[in-house]
């Protein structure tokens, strides 16, 4: 008696394991596959995957489906019959942690993220030969800091530009030709100035810092000692009793200036794009402290499903028209004076002008070793910057 | 099938039932209606499954997250133990005024929806006709059929500058309050009232009338009977009503980003940490305060018998 139930105990067992097995088989779907994450880069391209997922910022891919007159991802999908996913991000942090999971084939990486991405192998080694358009784009762009690392090349540069002030012309009679309306002037617009909602965003007030209290003897603002991120941090405490607030969905920062909830702060030129054909009275201004600003860099997944798609991706949007279409409507300087074919503002932008470039201080990840050539002190790394970013918001 | 068969034979005094064929469905669901333990463990595995592994035990893990760290430059995540985070949770006093700043939202919230939901309460369970009752439940439920995210931004363009609130106070020289942590006050507020209405409406409609005729036949007037009859019965009710509308505001992170300006909540933290910063073992850390809490209030609650209304 005692072992038939035992018996009938161990049926029960196998049967319960049995349907959670069934379960699972339901629950997981045959995954891998595909993508060589051996660390090499690709030496031939393939036939095209029929797909191909994209992380990217806001304004970089665009459908059509946010402005029918905005679109090069169409004519990318004729040609390569590559189908596009698009996820956008805010911020680079954001960009870092959705490369981790693995679900994006190529990622449009700022300087703050793309030397993460290479150091937490997130991303794979490019084979620029493959690439027809890579001849064409600016030498001063290649083999940089922020996408070459040990002389291999992890990308291709996409475009770069500034972090603009932006301010509401109801408000502002004249334009500002300082950042101190945000910063030393906030409390003029106390509620209602707004700041980039990242820690990378201590760098503007370093910035800042630089012109105005050249005794801390700031160099570069992504190389600062406790000293001298403790003076920033100060700063930033002081804006945030004015900050109204915080933005890193550029959504949110148009509603906020369409609504005059913001009046000041800072911005990038596609938000202004957005606002001025909503007809909001705003405008963008390059302050005389100079401004941070991007370089970007088109990067591949480790983990890239459709490799050969996203080859095509970084071919394609290289390419002078669509490099002068995604960088116009993002309002950037396009990678190629090839793609300045393609567009009447390039000017404006100074593209290929390799001394402006040099003046806008590139967004980087700050490390303890200091970049700015300083051996005698360490400076704040990255983790530091985020926590003092947290103590700043309170 | 079998019965056609049947009329053409010799009929019975009393057709007998037809045994039924034998097919491999109807041995299994012989072998079931026997044995009930098979039966249960097939019915019970795979739900117990996700309970257990599905969400204990991510929850369990990411609680274990918090004794890890986080490589800063590469972001991976370093298995090795460390009460650091934990130290730092504890200590730091960013996560102590969050926390106050938290739990302070959380409070208001909910005292504003108990006051907010007892007389609504009252007057559709004891005052309201059958039909008036109905129509008021419908009332109740209906916000919940719409978008959270919809509800938030509607009342971030409501306090906006140009927004309804400052259209109908700009007459009298007021201003809207603009975004912040009364902003924030409100909205979630509005967002969690269904949920407190609704298990105080069910506690006070179990009240019986009868109780109130005693009281009011034995000279008790209305205030006397409120607080004497009806509020020691339907304090369970309140408390399971308080459970939800508490936790839920310990636990957001998304309304104060719509509407609350520059503050920031736990919940902000966990997430800035998990998203921008990239650093779970700090947010695993973080985390452990609102389940602290939460976890502590319902164990203050659990003698009133609240955890059986909810």
């Amino acid at each position: 008696m005692m072992r038939m139930r035992n018996a009938r105990r161990g049926a029960t067992v196998g049967l319960a394991i049995a349907s959670v097995a069934l379960l699972t088989a339901c629950g997981t779907s045959g995954g891998g596959g595909g993508g060589d994450t051996s660390g090499d880069a690709a030496t031939e391209l393939g036939e095209t995957e029929g797909q191909i997922s994209i992380l990217a910022w806001p304004g970089y891919v665009e459908d059509g489906s946010n402005d029918p007159n905005v679109d090069w991802v169409t004519p990318f999908e004729e040609e390569t019959g590559c189908e596009v996913t698009t996820k956008t991000f805010g911020t680079s942090d954001e960009a870092l942690n959705l490369m981790k999971t693995g679900d994006y084939d190529v990622v449009s990486a700022s300087g703050d993220a793309s030397l993460r991405l290479v150091a937490g192998g997130d991303v794979a080694p490019v084979n620029t030969d493959l690439l027809e358009n890579y001849d064409g784009i600016y030498d001063f762009l290649k083999d940089r800091d922020w996408n070459t690392v040990d002389g291999v090349n992890y990308g291709v540069p996409h475009g770069y530009g500034a972090n603009l002030l932006m301010y509401s012309t109801d408000v502002f009679t004249a334009e500002p030709t300082s950042w101190d309306v945000v910063f030393d002037k906030s409390g003029d617009y106390a509620g209602k100035v707004t700041a980039y909602d990242s820690p990378i965003y201590i760098a503007d007030a370093a910035m800042y810092l630089m012109a105005h209290q050249p005794d801390l003897g700031i160099e570069n603002p992504y190389s600062l000692d406790e000293e001298q991120l403790a003076a920033a941090v100060d700063l930033l405490k002081q804006q945030r009793e004015n900050v109204g607030e915080y933005w890193s969905d550029y959504l949110k920062e148009i509603q906020a200036f369409q609504t005059g909830d913001s009046v000041v702060g800072t911005s990038w030129q596609v938000i202004q794009n957005v606002l001025e054909s909503e007809g909001a009275a705003t405008a963008v201004t390059l302050p005389e402290e100079g401004a941070t600003g991007w370089s970007d860099t088109w990067m591949i997944s480790s983990q890239a499903k459709n490799p050969n798609c996203a080859y095509a991706w970084l071919d394609y949007i290289a390419s002078p028209e669509a490099n002068a279409a995604a960088t116009a409507y993002f309002g950037e300087a396009p990678s190629s004076d090839a793609a300045c074919d393609f567009r009447d503002d390039c000017e404006a932008y100074h593209a290929g002008d390799e001394d402006y470039a040099s003046q806008i201080w590139y967004w980087t990840t700050p490390i303890e070793d200091c970049i700015d050539g300083r051996t005698d002190v360490q400076c704040t790394d990255y983790a530091a910057w985020t926590a003092a970013w947290q103590e700043i918001k309170g | 099938m079998t019965t056609n068969t049947r009329v053409t034979a010799p009929a019975p005094a009393r057709p007998s039932v037809p045994r039924p064929r034998r097919t491999p469905a109807r041995a299994a669901s012989v072998f079931l209606s026997t044995h009930p333990r098979t039966r249960l463990a097939l019915l019970l595995s795979a739900p117990l499954f996700w309970l257990g592994i599905v969400y204990i035990v991510a929850l369990v893990l990411l609680l274990v997250t918090a004794f890890w760290s986080v490589d800063s430059f590469t972001g991976d995540i370093t298995t090795e133990f460390t009460l650091d985070n934990i130290i730092e949770v504890l200590t730091g006093s960013l996560y102590q005024t969050v926390t106050v700043r938290t739990v302070g939202v959380a409070l208001a919230v909910t005292l504003i929806d108990v006051a907010l939901a007892l007389p609504i309460a009252f007057f559709m369970a004891k005052v309201a006709t059958p039909r008036m009752r109905r129509v008021l439940l419908i009332m109740v439920l209906t916000p919940l059929w719409a978008s959270y995210l919809v509800k938030a931004y509607a009342w971030r363009s409501v306090l906006s500058q140009d927004g309804i609130l400052e259209w109908l106070v700009a007459p009298f020289g007021g201003e809207t309050i603009g975004y912040g942590l009364p902003a924030t006050i409100i909205t979630l507020s509005y967002l969690w009232l269904p949920y407190v209405i609704l298990p105080i409406y069910a506690g006070l409609e179990r009240v019986p009338d009868s109780l109130l005729e005693a009281s009011s036949d034995l000279g008790g007037r209305t205030w006397p009977t409120l607080r004497h009859v009806v509020f020691p019965l339907v304090l369970p009710a309140i408390i399971a009503g308080t459970i939800f509308s508490f936790s839920l505001s310990l636990g957001d992170y998304i309304t104060v980003n719509i509407v609350g300006g520059a503050s920031q909540m736990l919940g902000n933290l966990v997430y800035t940490n998990v998203g921008a910063a990239n650093n779970l073992p700090l947010a695993s850390a973080i985390a452990l305060i609102p389940i602290v809490i939460i976890f502590g209030y319902l164990f203050l609650v659990r003698r009133t018998g609240a955890l059986d209304n909810l």
